[in-house]
């Protein structure tokens, strides 16, 4: 079974899937970046899907699970480069991957990223309240 | 002009990216759109997938067909798994008895131009679609 | 009724002998019914290579249309469909051309005379309409094509994406949206998003006289899409009867942005992405 490569890139996970993968892949994915999250303390997760010629259920529902999962260790998670024909497909399956931010591309992904994580620390000074959760920011 | 099929025994998670690299290659050859391609390709790896979970496995036959105005591609999902006792909810939106999302149905109907199924509880389970250039 | 070997060479025959009479008979018979629109000359011309080719064909002992040596006389009688369906001429026009030549056979045949005269015409009757059926098949293949490619055309020309701003591509859609077209702007409208990396699209609908439930779904898997893909649309030139519609019709555009104008579109676009730029700084 092959094995999806998780780069670190500052405050940032980067992962690029390349591979048609089988479910194992995914899950073994899903695996691995809740470690490397906790291991590494990193605040966002990029995943680049521009290779993918498919999302399916099985690997929507994956992508869907690992963002829930680095929401609850404290980390941003956004789905970039989708390709506009899965798009179209994913819509027609039915499959919205609610909780789930997605960018054009990496750049915009990383801005999207930065952007949150400053709305966030913005709130806590403001507030001086570690413990109010920062409304969600609607832009894209 | 139904040209003779290629079979792919689905007994791993490895034949169902099997499954998928078929139907593109085929889907290629008879001139699909991309979009088109995409689907048919997302499809066949939700009816494979319950081929392989909900039939413990079976066979996927990809064959290019052509109705004398357009080519297209029909693909058969056959397994000798439990059957389906209610149609009716297997195709509700949502609904599994998988720890699936209950879209692999619905969904992949959806993205067909024809969809068949011939199904009976403890009689195993085929489904038939097809997909036609446009 | 396939033509005997005997009876195909007695025709090639009746057509070389006579063929000046034969042409000038059936030139005429077609000048009339065309009333001008190709020249006498024209006509003359198309006829005598149509009758060498029938000639030919017989000659070579075709006894129907698809034998092997018929094919020469195929392509004349494609090419001349395809000349009179690309210039305008009706199906019945086009046919006629070829049943004309029954005419003017006929003319020769009385004269020649003879008892068998009515059954010899029958049966090359038979091989000319099959002639004229082959005609009529391929003219109307023809403007099949003709339609296809200009319907095609139309789908080009009425799909532009643009850019608007930095960010923010615009689709003015114009005319009546059908199902397949309303598939190929979005298609293209999602292409540019991820060409451009532009987060921002406004589908302008401004232009579009009339929306059904097809077509208002269409523009809504657009947006959902874009969605998916990590892009805003935004709707705009909403006119008051395609908001009845769309009401009457209950079409959830839920939390959708619709604006009036495309010009309220931008200011809307803009003032969001300026907002997303100051929480970055």
């Amino acid at each position: 079974m092959e094995r999806v490569p998780v780069l670190k890139i500052g405050d940032m996970l980067l992962v690029s899937i390349q591979i048609d993968m089988e479910d194992q892949t995914a899950l073994q994915l899903q695996e691995d970046l809740a470690d490397r999250i906790v291991a590494t303390g990193c605040h966002g997760v990029i995943i680049d899907i521009s290779a993918l010629d498919i999302v399916d259920s099985f690997v929507g529902r994956t992508l869907a699970g690992i963002a829930s999962i680095s929401r609850v260790l404290d980390a941003e998670t956004v789905v970039v480069g989708m390709r506009p024909a899965v798009a179209i497909t994913l819509v027609e399956l039915g499959l919205s991957l609610p909780g789930i931010r997605t960018a054009l591309n990496v750049e915009l992904g990383m801005e999207l990223l930065a952007r949150e994580r400053g709305a966030d620390e913005w709130q806590l000074e403001v507030d001086g309240d570690d413990d109010t959760e920062t409304p969600a920011v609607t832009t894209p | 002009m139904n040209g003779q099929g290629e079979r792919i025994e689905v007994n791993s998670d490895q034949d169902v990216v099997r499954v998928r690299q078929l139907v593109r290659t085929v889907a290629v050859a008879v001139k699909l759109s991309l979009v088109d391609q995409t689907k048919l390709v997302t499809a066949a790896s939700e009816l494979a997938r319950n081929t392989l979970v909900y039939g413990g496995g079976g066979t996927v036959e990809v064959t290019k067909v052509d109705n004398g105005r357009k080519p297209g591609i029909r693909i058969v999902f056959a397994d000798q798994g439990p059957g389906i006792a209610d149609l009716d909810m297997a195709f509700t939106d949502g609904y599994t008895t998988g720890n699936g999302l209950g879209l692999g149905l619905s969904g992949a109907r959806r993205l067909v131009d024809e969809f068949d199924i011939v199904t009976a509880p403890g009689e195993g389970t085929s489904i038939t679609v097809t997909k036609w250039c446009r | 009724m396939a033509l005997t070997a005997e009876e195909a060479a007695r025709f090639a025959d009746l057509l070389e002998v006579n063929s000046d009479a034969l042409v000038a008979t059936w030139t005429d018979r077609v000048a009339t019914t065309l009333r001008g629109r190709l020249s006498h000359a024209e006509l003359q011309r198309q006829h005598s290579e149509l009758r060498k080719a029938f000639q030919q064909a017989l000659a070579g002992g075709a006894q129907t249309l698809a034998d092997e040596s018929a094919a020469e006389l195929r392509a004349q009688l494609s090419d001349l469909s395809s000349t009179r369906a690309r210039q305008g001429f009706s199906v019945t026009e086009t046919a006629v051309s070829v049943f004309a030549f029954k005419e003017a056979v006929l003319g020769v045949l009385d004269q020649s005379g003879g008892g068998d005269a009515l059954r010899d015409y029958v049966t090359l009757s038979a091989f000319v309409d099959e002639a004229a059926l082959f005609t009529s098949d391929s003219y109307v293949r023809v403007r099949e094509e003709l339609i296809a490619d200009q319907a095609e055309q139309l789908l080009e020309l009425s799909t532009p994406v643009v850019k608007l701003w930095e960010g923010v591509v615009a689709v003015p859609l114009v005319g009546t949206l059908d199902s397949a077209r309303a598939q190929v702007v979005m298609e293209r409208l999602l292409q540019t998003l991820v060409d451009t990396g532009s987060p921002y699209a406004i589908i302008d609908i401004t232009g579009v006289p009339a929306v059904d439930t097809q077509v208002a779904q269409h523009i809504l898997k657009t947006v959902v899409a874009a969605r998916l893909m990590g892009a805003d649309c935004i709707i705009s030139g909403i006119r008051p009867q395609i908001a009845q519609t769309i009401v009457a019709l209950g079409i959830e555009f839920g939390d959708i942005a619709t604006k009036a104008s495309l010009a309220d579109a931008l200011r809307y676009v803009l003032g969001k992405a300026g907002q997303a730029k100051r929480l970055e700084r």
